[in-house]
């Protein structure tokens, strides 16, 4: 069965991807959305068993990988719990999101193109999540990550869509450097790289040390940092983010499946399935925790800044994968995997709501060109509204609440109740966050869906206006965006001055609607339905039965912290919504004052920190300069000059070998080598 | 085992095959160069399915003493048997490479293919030291014609460079080889690995092979002219370069400086690694601002190689194994690459990266193969390319944490000039008329690739084909070189046993003995 989940969308790329043209849009489309679904299907009942505790950890084995003495590597799939809640996660977006991009794909011309590679990338998420050793776990890892790379790319003419995609594979492979390392580390160490077998001698090694680029290390911390550099990577840690806001080039059902539901988790996946060997390390745990303080708190700020509604979204998704680390640094792996858990479905149904929005706005996706669209397209605002009510975790303690209450809730009391001073800090750090979430989560909402219309001022409107009566359109840039101009557009005409240039947004088709409403299911009561097994002191041991540290101690821990913890999320949620009502809905001059009198915070945010700058004289130019020096003036200016040009000018002067070197001599120099060679030979067997 | 003189045969039928060429015109040349090379290939599977794996360490060995001292001994280990293959297997696709391209002494040109895919398996199979050489060396010669006569503008220049270099390291290579046959009374290889020569003398001797090995492979700083040479050589005169010659520099330090000299290989280690890790960062960084395709790829090779010499100087299994998995996953992905070059030089004409672009629009499988085997050169998993370049480094961080750390930084920057490679050719807008004419590839070229891309997967997702047969080989030289193994610098010390307290806590987290079960 779980062979079947994980080698359908394998065999569905293969066929839709090589088929490409050949078989046309609609069979791969089928191919792909239905082995997905099936996938989904069967995904289910695993998950479901091992809730009711019906089901017992095992592995199945596929086929020897790599044998080389000491070093034994299979290739097999591993079924815990842990397991199972990323395979309903994986199939149950996947699944959605193809079924979203036979709508929102469905004027591109290279259909089958994109869903192969949706389905390829979900096979090599699925070999990460069941994968029963480090080799195959990265096997999954950079899977993922080329499909990541083909679909930031999938529009491939936009220049800015492959460096975007370069970006991303680029700085994966440095945490991938990480991983690396760790990876050799841990086999050194273990002499295996069977995670379980790790996990099982890790508490005998804590306290060892190791020789390391010529220091000595505690062997644990240093296994867990060089692995958690990989994790960093994959999950766009702060330092290493910078390509998940550029991946947003990518079309916007990728950024729902794999920039936010999936692939991004991966890092927090790893440091759960290892939390074994990070309860080893205090050192390390405090490192997880600040990095994911700091991202959560760097990439937050940023967000309230964006105007692309995409990055304000990848922003949020960056933070929100912060929180889910500082969770693990504090030792609540299962609230870290209950965020990703919720955060998989209310995010997806956000990045999906925002396709739905670009979708009927003809491809502007700055919100400055936005507002006034409740009334358009209600049922997306709907959807969206139930994103935003569960990724600001509105709800009331002990009745009910939308997916976020229950697992960032859970979060922000676990870092209060591990008492630590890391800890500490993440608490101060998640409830700050927890304002500016619900800030530009409102912030999103009331510049799309609340004011006037802005729209005419937008080029993409414009152009679908244009396009409508008929003028000549650039066929280049259109592509480029992926789709041509509704053609229903052609009673669009007349009065500006309502600021809708004469555009009327619709709705739109119901393969994209039908994800949404699933999704809008998943976010409302997500939280509700499954924070007993996942949180609950008794019920969770039962339910994770080992496939994570499970602290029961930190879960009851949890329940006893003051009411004011509890309460302060829901406080600072609330304040965030009352400002951005009043910045973007009371009174919409108030930003632009703001950001008037705070010119340089402003700049600063909305530069991103400026990292892409930093990073751009430190690291990318320089390797053009000194790859160009190298070149220039090592191995032409140094070794080819004394080298062999050195040799020739010895032997005869510069000018008459010029001569010489005509292609007549070609036979003479063979002739010299075999003359040599003979004479050499038959001194050599005579002596 | 069996009596058929099989590895005689490799070796004479495709010089017969060169003889028939050369009497006749292009076209019957071309199909007597595929169809001797296609026989030589399926000899090569009948020499592989009767390989006995874990059987006698040298099989299907000839011995016919001829004058002198001098003998036609052959016979194979499993790592020769691999390299055989690798070289018998890319044979007949570079003929077929060279079908149309090749317009001008296609007699000729045949000849000197089949010459050297004789040659190739003669350097793989000699047991005679003398014997060796002489393929070793004369192996050179149809290389340096094929880029001299068929190469591109600036050719005589180019097979000057690659006569010098190689010139310079093959007569010391010889005097040592003298010297060695003196010293140790034989020229026998298999007793020659049994031998131990004085540690003194083994410097000596150690660096003469060194200044050809070094030159083969390519290593840093002795690499120039292998940009010149692929970049002048034609499409499969650049694929047997890189798919097998480059191997005979790898092949030899398996073959003689570690099992013959293991005390001087320990001695010379930081000199190995140190150049070896200079050439991963150094020619990772010209490889990025490369405009010359054929110019990046030939310095991506020279990165990649480094690699082998990193793994073979590790001085354990993983690192051999793995620097031999590089060897033969190189031997195909660089060549595909070369291929997929040819491609589109054969369309427009010019190996100027800029003067592409766009190519995923009007050439969709080009870019797929081409994707791949980009894929398998910057070591993505279920490639070959990951298997090796992962013992590999495996190898060296059991070594040296140093090494490999500096070592993996190559996966980064391999990942940034390949994939700027494919940006710039396949991606992007496809706006210049005679790009966007170019029509997609044909079934000749398809039929090139396919294969190769089949079993760039294959050693990907299932190595062990490949492996099995080396590894009693690779044994056998770890017991030779262990004596010489220079201490690594984990040293991992065992702390205290964990306070108890911290074991309280690891109990009730119940993780490890839990987790110990799911294995069944």
């Amino acid at each position: 069965m779980i062979q079947l989940i994980v080698f359908l969308p394998l065999l569905a790329a293969i066929v839709a991807g090589l088929g490409n043209r050949t078989i046309g849009n609609v069979p791969a489309k089928l191919v792909t959305t239905g082995a997905l679904f099936a996938s989904c299907a069967l995904s289910w009942p695993i998950f479901i068993s091992f809730l009711t505790g019906g089901a017992h950890a095992h592995v199945v084995p596929v086929l020897d990988f790599i044998r080389s003495g000491d070093l034994s590597v299979d290739w097999s799939l591993r079924v815990d719990t842990l397991t199972s809640v990323m395979l309903v996660v994986v199939t149950t977006v996947s699944a959605l999101v193809h079924l979203y991009s036979w709508g929102y794909m469905s004027e591109d011309d290279s259909q089958p193109r994109f869903f192969a590679y949706l389905s390829l990338f979900t096979f090599a998420m699925l070999m990460l999540v069941t994968s029963d050793n480090l080799v195959q776990m990265f096997f999954g890892w950079e899977g993922v990550g080329l499909a990541s790379y083909l679909l930031i790319g999938f529009w491939y003419k936009k220049p800015s869509a492959s460096a975007a995609a370069i970006k991303a594979f680029v700085v994966n492979r440095v945490g991938d450097f990480g991983f690396s390392l760790g990876i050799f580390g841990t086999f050194l160490v273990f002499g295996t790289v069977s995670i379980p077998a790790i996990l099982a001698a890790s508490p005998d090694m804590a306290g060892s040390t190791i020789g390391f680029l010529g220091a000595r290390f505690d062997v644990m911390t240093l296994l867990c940092l060089l692995l958690f550099i990989g994790a960093m990577g994959k999950s766009a840690q702060l330092g290493l983010h910078t390509w998940l806001p550029d991946a947003m080039e990518g079309p916007t059902p990728v950024s729902a499946l794999i920039h936010a539901a999936t692939m991004v988790t991966a890092g927090v996946f790893m440091v759960c399935r290892l939390s074994p060997m990070f309860e080893t390390s205090e050192t390390a745990q405090h490192v997880v925790t600040y990095v994911g303080a700091a991202t959560a708190l760097f990439a937050a700020t940023v967000g309230t800044t964006q105007f692309d509604i995409k990055r304000v979204i990848a922003y949020s998704t960056c933070s929100q994968l912060g929180y889910m680390f500082f969770a693990a640094g504090v030792g609540a792996y299962n609230a870290a995997m209950f965020h990703l858990f919720t955060h998989a479905f209310f995010k997806a149904l956000l990045f999906l709501g925002a396709g739905s929005v670009i979708h009927a706005m003809h491809h502007e996706q700055d919100m400055r060109y936005y507002g006034g669209l409740r009334k358009h397209i209600p049922l997306t605002f709907w959807a969206m509204m139930a994103g935003t009510l569960a990724i600001t975790g509105v709800g009331v303690l002990g009745v009910f609440g939308f997916a976020g209450f229950y697992s960032k809730d859970a979060i922000i009391e676990a870092t209060f109740a591990s008492g630590s001073e890391s800890g500490g800090i993440a608490f101060a750090v998640a409830v700050f966050a927890a304002l500016l979430t619900s800030f530009y989560s409102w912030r999103l909402v009331f510049l799309t869906f609340y004011g006037k219309p802005r729209w005419e001022q937008s080029e993409h409107i414009q152009h679908a206006v244009h396009d409508a009566h008929g003028h000549d359109h650039d066929d280049h840039a259109h592509a480029a965006h992926g789709h041509d101009a509704h053609d229903e557009h052609d009673h669009a005409h007349g009065s500006v001055s309502d600021g809708t240039a004469g555009y009327h947004p619709h709705e739109s088709p119901w393969p994209m609607l039908l994800p949404l409403a699933v999704l809008t299911i998943g976010a409302i009561a997500a939280g509700y339905v499954f924070h007993t097994p996942f949180l609950d002191a008794e019920h969770g041991a039962a339910f994770w039965q080992g496939s994570l540290a499970f602290d029961a101690h930190l879960m009851h821990a949890m329940h006893e912290v003051p009411m004011w913890v509890k309460m302060s999320a829901s406080a600072v949620m609330l304040t965030g919504f009352v400002i951005a009502w009043f910045a973007y809905v009371r009174s919409p001059g108030i930003p632009a004052a703001f950001v008037s009198q705070f010119r340089i915070l402003h700049d600063f945010l909305y530069r991103k920190w400026y990292f892409d700058e930093l990073y751009d004289v430190i690291f990318v130019k320089p390797a053009f300069a000194i790859g160009r020096f190298l070149w220039k003036r090592g191995d032409e200016g140094t070794i080819d000059r004394f080298g062999p040009n050195g040799v020739a000018a010895l032997v005869v002067s510069g000018s008459r070998l010029a001569g010489r070197l005509q292609s007549g001599y070609v036979y003479s120099y063979a002739l010299v080598m075999l003359l040599g060679l003979a004479a050499a030979a038959t001194w050599a067997m005579v002596g | 085992m069996m009596s058929f003189p099989i590895l005689s045969v490799m070796i004479a039928l495709p010089l017969v095959a060169a003889a028939a060429a050369l009497l006749t015109n292009a076209n019957n040349a071309r199909w007597i160069a595929l169809i001797a090379t296609l026989a030589n290939f399926a000899l090569g599977i009948v020499l592989w399915t009767n390989y006995e794996i874990g059987g006698a360490q040298w099989q299907f060995v000839e011995n016919v003493p001829m004058f002198g001292r001098f003998a036609w001994a052959l016979g194979i280990d499993g790592i020769a048997l691999m390299l055989i293959m690798l070289s018998a297997f890319l044979m007949p696709i570079c003929i077929l490479a060279s079908w149309t391209a090749i317009e001008k002494r296609v007699p000729e040109y045949m000849a000197a293919f089949l010459l050297m895919a004789s040659l190739m398996v003669g350097v793989f199979a000699a047991q005679d030291l003398f014997l060796f050489y002489i393929f070793f060396e004369a192996g050179l010669i149809p290389m340096y014609l094929i880029i001299g006569i068929w190469g591109g503008a600036n050719r005589i220049y180019a097979s000057y460079k690659f006569f010098l270099y190689t010139l310079f390291g093959s007569v010391l290579m010889l005097i040592a080889m003298m010297w060695m046959a003196q010293q140790a009374g034989t020229t026998y290889i298999p007793n020659l690995l049994n031998h131990d020569f004085p540690v003194q003398a083994q410097t000596l001797l150690w660096l003469a092979f060194f200044a050809s090995f070094a030159v083969k492979m390519p290593m840093w700083p002795v690499h120039t002219w292998l940009p010149d040479a692929h970049v002048q050589a034609p499409t499969a005169g650049s694929v047997i370069l890189a798919g097998v010659l480059l191997k005979m520099g790898g092949y030899g330090f398996l073959r003689f400086s570690l099992p013959m000299f293991p005390e001087a290989s320990g001695q010379f280690v930081p000199l190995v690694m140190g150049m070896s890790l200079v050439a991963v960062i150094y020619t990772s960084l010209v490889a990025l601002v490369q405009q010359d395709m054929k110019k990046l790829i030939a310095y991506s090779s020279v990165a990649h190689m480094a690699f082998v010499t990193i793994g073979l100087f590790a001085f354990n299994r993983q690192g051999i194994e793995g620097a031999l998995v590089v060897m033969l996953s190189h031997g195909l992905v660089s060549a595909a690459l070369f291929l997929c070059v040819g491609v589109i030089y054969d369309r427009l004409h010019t190996r100027e990266i800029s003067r592409y672009g766009g190519l995923a629009e009007n050439m969709p499988k080009y870019a797929l193969f081409f994707l791949f085997f980009t894929m398998a050169s910057i070591g993505l998993p279920g490639t070959s390319g990951f298997v090796g370049e992962f013992l590999a480094l495996v190898g060296a961080y059991e070594a040296n944490s140093l090494v490999a750390f500096i070592a993996t930084t190559g996966v980064i920057l391999g990942a940034a000039y390949m994939l700027y490679l494919y940006r710039r050719v396949v991606y992007g807008p496809l706006d210049k008329a005679d790009v966007a004419a170019m029509p997609d590839m044909n079934k000749r070229e398809w039929l090139i690739l396919a294969p190769i891309a089949a079993v760039t997967l294959w050693m990907g997702v299932y190595p062990e084909s490949f492996i099995a047969p080396m590894r009693k080989d690779v044994g056998t030289l770890l017991a030779r070189i262990e004596r010489a193994n220079p201490p690594g610098d984990a040293q991992l010390k065992k702390g205290a046993p964990q306070p108890a307290a911290a074991h309280e806590k690891a109990a009730e987290h119940a993780p490890a003995s839990a987790l110990a079960e799911g294995q069944h």
